[in-house]
C-alpha cells in the first residue's frame, strides 16, 4: 500500500505508539496516509480505538514476524 | 469537545504513571484534559523527579526478581535499589520516562493545576515546580470536573 510518511514505533510501549501516531498525523495533510510499524501487541486494539475516536481511517493492519503494520489515513 | 479530569494524589513511581499515561492519551484522542495535583501528587510537578520512587514495602503485589521478606525490604537502600531496578525495567520495555510523558502532556495542552492548600501545607517552593502550572483549589477543580465525561481519582 502507498503511504506518505512512515513512523517507526518499534520497541515502544503504550501509550507512546498512539502519542507518536497523533503527532505524526498532525504534520500531515487531509487524505494522506501514515504507515506505523510497532512491536507492541497492545497497539493493535489501541490503533483501532484511536481511529474510531479521532475519525482518522485505519485502512489496513497486518502482522509479520512480531511486527505490526498500520496504515492510517488522516481525516 | 470531550473532557477528562484527574486528581493525582500519589507521589510514588508506580502511581505517577497512570495520570500521565491517561492524560496524554486522552489529549491525543482530542479530549480537553486537566490534572489536579494534591498532597503527594504535587511531587510529580517538580522539575527534579528523583524523589519519586517505588518501595517494595507495603506493596506485596510488586513483582520481585527474588522473594524478599519484609525485614529485608526495610533495610536502608532498598527503596533506591527497587527504584533503580524498576526504572531500568521500564526503559528496557520501551515505556516512556515520567519526564517524557509529562512533557508530552504539556505539549498536548493538558492543564496542570497544583492544589494551593497542599503547596502551603508542605511549604513547597513554587520555583521547584515546572513552568506552566496553575494554582487553585477545590472549587476551581469542580468548575472543570463538573463538565467532564471522565473524572478519575488516582
Amino acid at each position: 500500500m502507498n503511504f506518505d510518511k512512515e513512523l517507526d514505533a518499534r520497541g515502544l510501549s503504550c501509550p507512546l505508539p498512539i502519542l507518536k501516531t497523533k503527532k505524526s498525523l498532525s504534520d500531515m495533510g487531509s487524505g494522506q496516509v501514515l504507515k506505523v510499524v510497532s512491536t507492541d501487541c497492545g497497539s493493535v486494539k489501541d490503533m483501532q480505538a484511536f481511529a474510531s475516536q479521532t475519525g482518522n481511517e485505519l485502512l489496513e493492519q497486518s502482522e509479520a514476524g512480531g511486527e505490526y503494520f498500520f496504515y492510517m489515513k488522516k481525516k | 469537545m470531550k473532557k477528562m479530569a484527574i486528581i493525582a494524589t500519589k507521589g510514588t513511581l508506580d502511581m505517577a504513571y497512570p495520570p500521565f499515561i491517561l492524560a496524554s492519551t486522552a489529549a491525543a484522542l482530542g479530549y480537553d484534559v486537566q490534572i489536579f495535583f494534591t498532597f503527594y501528587g504535587l511531587q510529580l510537578l517538580r522539575k527534579d523527579l528523583s524523589d519519586v520512587k517505588i518501595s517494595p514495602l507495603a506493596n506485596p503485589a510488586m513483582p520481585m526478581p527474588i522473594p524478599m521478606p519484609v525485614m529485608v525490604q526495610m533495610l536502608p537502600g532498598m527503596e533506591s535499589m527497587a527504584t533503580m531496578m524498576m526504572k531500568d525495567k521500564l526503559k528496557k520495555k520501551g515505556v516512556a520516562s515520567l519526564e517524557e510523558l509529562r512533557a508530552l502532556c504539556q505539549e498536548a495542552d493538558v492543564k496542570f493545576v497544583a492544589c494551593q492548600m497542599t503547596v502551603d501545607l508542605f511549604e513547597f517552593d513554587k520555583n521547584d515546580f515546572i513552568d506552566g502550572v496553575e494554582y487553585g483549589g477545590a472549587a476551581m477543580f469542580m468548575e472543570f470536573a463538573g463538565e467532564t465525561d471522565i473524572c478519575l481519582f488516582v
